[in-house]
């Protein structure tokens, strides 16, 4: 376990999570149930982008799902600045890998629906312009989703998201079904908009040079049942370079922790 | 961007085709990278049995009208050779007409094939009714009998129509209406499902024309039983439709939207009920067929109008030309409703565009 360190004054975008778990009953007798997150704790100062990373099943998914407040924990609490977590609100975005934009609705209305879902009267949703602007997407505001290749979606996604200027943003392998040249531009227009807007990001990914090139630290996780082998902070100055040896090397020493991690769990007959 | 795109594909294909061979052969032997050369729009020229079909179909069933002899005695009205006639000087005209206009083009392009089916169609008729008698009178008479009929009881035939609409759109506006919300409601609300589901599993499988004993006690008014048997023929479908669509809705589109801020009736209003909108309009569309056979036997049995009743009443009197104008009719106003619908449909669904085979 890692040590849980918070700041005496808890700044209103930070999020805090203390010892959270959670269990799935099992559906129907099947083996799916069981204890997905296992008392994990985590600490996020406002502003910082921190990345998940682990092998599938570690519980990821559902630590993001948990501060979303789209299920609820099995115990623990989860709190956004003083806030308790209990239900999904405007102020936590998320982002999926899938990009989820409305098939219906137009790139500009997609871009709208967040301000439309929090009832922001029409004259006052100036701002979809400027967020078109922020991704790129001006030419393409009447067209369908359908029309978009994969990374101008994942920009809707992340404008759609980003409109509502959420305290925390929540990102769910949100570049891993892109192409590497893709994944690259975008990891750099994350991070635009997280320097523009100095969004608390809490990044799950699987990709080990994503955690490392955009995190400030960087949470590895263990199945199952999912808990935090170690955080790593990340001291490089941004941008970062992909073959730096300072790069390479925080690279070795998560993929040793991970194996290691690996090992142990072999060890113990799972 | 996307109509455009779209709408523009099936007319290029097509004159790909009609491209004079030559301009083929001329753009073949093109390098590539040589587009200036291209100066020149090739040449469209419709296909010979397209712009023939109708003409040719109406003199072959105009020749059949004036030069077989007739064993049937009508009253000569004149009004199928008429509409013949008008046939083959509106497809001469058209297929004079043809090159100037793309529309024009593209409409016979799609219709004379059918038309010119069609006319051909109407000679053999005639040909086995009226000249060789091989069909029974007064069961089956000729064009001649059909069309005469057809306008000389107009204004009749007019009011039956009307009266059919009227009776038609107001079942079908109330079922769709009563629909929508039973089928939002069992489709979104848990408890809604619980005891909607079994109602709707039991009562909606019966025929709506199987309650008219029931509604002719109920109702003080043929007419009001007659739009509550529609509105039931309706609703069934599209209740079913709607709910299976509503409970279908992506669990990540709600889950993207509770995290956006959404509530409850953005929930069910703007993400539930779009998704849904292509199970809905199969509901739509299913319920539109129920409705037409609803309403023609509600005519039949109660109400003392519409088409349903002109063509019970037309065999009552035996007079079977009035019968088959009647359902010819019948068949044009049930298709231009339908027609309606898809047109409603291709407006409202056009985001599916492209994502499935439109």
């Amino acid at each position: 376990m890692v040590a849980l360190s918070e700041p005496a004054a808890i700044e209103a975008s930070s999020l805090r999570v203390r010892r959270a778990s959670k269990y799935f009953a099992a559906i129907n007798g099947a083996a799916v149930g069981g204890l997905a997150l296992d008392k994990v704790s985590l600490f996020v100062s406002a502003g910082e982008l921190v990345s998940v990373v682990g092998p599938s099943g570690c519980g990821k998914s559902t630590l993001l799902r948990l501060i979303a407040g789209l299920t609820l924990a099995t115990e623990g609490e989860l709190l956004v600045g003083d806030e308790p977590i209990t239900a999904p609100s405007a102020e936590r975005g998320l982002v999926f890998q899938d990009p989820n934009l409305f098939p219906w609705l137009t790139v500009r209305r997609n871009i709208e629906a967040g301000l439309v879902a929090r009832g922001v009267l029409k004259q006052e949703r100036g701002q979809v312009d400027k967020f078109m602007r922020l991704v790129g997407l001006e030419a393409f505001a009447d067209a369908f989703p359908h029309h978009l290749s994969g990374g101008m979606a994942q920009r809707v996604a992340l404008a759609r998201a980003m409109i509502n200027h959420p305290k925390v943003l929540l990102l769910d392998e949100p570049l891993g079904a892109l192409d590497a040249f893709t994944r690259m531009r975008m990891q750099d227009e994350v991070l635009r908009l997280w320097r523009v807007h100095r969004t608390t990001m809490l990044l799950v990914t699987h990709d080990i040079d994503e955690a490392i090139y955009m995190s400030d630290r960087i949470v590895i996780m263990t199945p199952p049942p999912g808990r935090i082998e170690q955080i790593i902070p990340v001291k490089m100055d941004r941008p970062r370079d992909r073959s730096s040896p300072d790069f390479l090397r925080l690279r070795g020493d998560i993929l040793e922790t991970m194996h290691f991690a690996g090992r142990s769990l072999a060890g113990n007959g799972v | 961007m996307s109509r455009q795109e779209y709408d523009g594909l099936p007319e290029m294909s097509a004159s790909v085709e009609e491209v004079r061979p030559q301009t083929a052969i001329l753009s073949r032997a093109q390098r590539p990278g040589e587009e200036t050369a291209y100066v020149s729009p090739p040449v469209v020229r419709s296909r010979p049995q397209t712009l023939l079909a109708v003409p040719v179909g109406a003199c072959i069933a105009l020749a059949i009208h004036f030069l077989v002899p007739k064993r049937e005695v009508v009253p000569p009205t004149h009004y199928y050779p008429l509409i013949l006639s008008v046939m083959l000087g509106l497809g001469v005209l058209g297929a004079a007409l043809h090159p100037f206009f793309a529309g024009l083009r593209k409409w016979m392009r799609q219709m004379c094939p059918i038309l010119g089916v069609a006319t051909v169609t109407a000679a053999v008729w005639e040909l086995a009714t009226s000249c060789f008698g091989l069909l029974p009178l007064p069961y089956f008479p000729g064009p001649e009998g059909v069309f005469g009929s057809l306008v000389s009881d107009r204004s009749l035939l007019f009011d039956s129509t009307w009266h059919s609409l009227v009776l038609l759109i107001s079942g079908y506006a109330l079922g769709v209406a009563i629909a929508l919300i039973t089928g939002v409601t069992i489709g979104w609300f848990a408890h809604a499902r619980y005891w909607g589901m079994p109602l709707l599993k039991i009562v909606g499988p019966i025929p709506a024309t199987a309650w008219i004993p029931l509604a002719m006690v109920l109702s003080p008014s043929a007419l009001f039983s007659a739009i509550g048997l529609i509105a039931l023929a309706v609703w069934f479908p599209v209740t079913m439709l709607t709910a299976s669509g509503i409970s279908n809705t992506r669990a990540s589109y709600l889950d993207v939207a509770r995290t956006l801020g959404a509530g409850q009736a953005y929930l069910i209003f703007r993400v539930a009920i779009p998704a849904a909108l292509p199970n809905i309009f199969i509901g739509l569309f299913m319920g539109l067929g129920t409705s037409f056979l609803t309403l023609v036997v509600a005519e039949t049995v109660g109400v003392k109008s519409g088409l349903g009743w002109y063509v019970s009443w037309a065999q009552g009197w035996a007079e079977y030309g009035k019968v088959y104008g009647a359902l010819i009719i019948m068949a044009a106003f049930f298709s231009t409703i339908m027609t309606v619908l898809f047109k409603v449909r291709d407006r409202v669904l056009v985001w599916q565009k492209g994502v499935i085979k439109w």
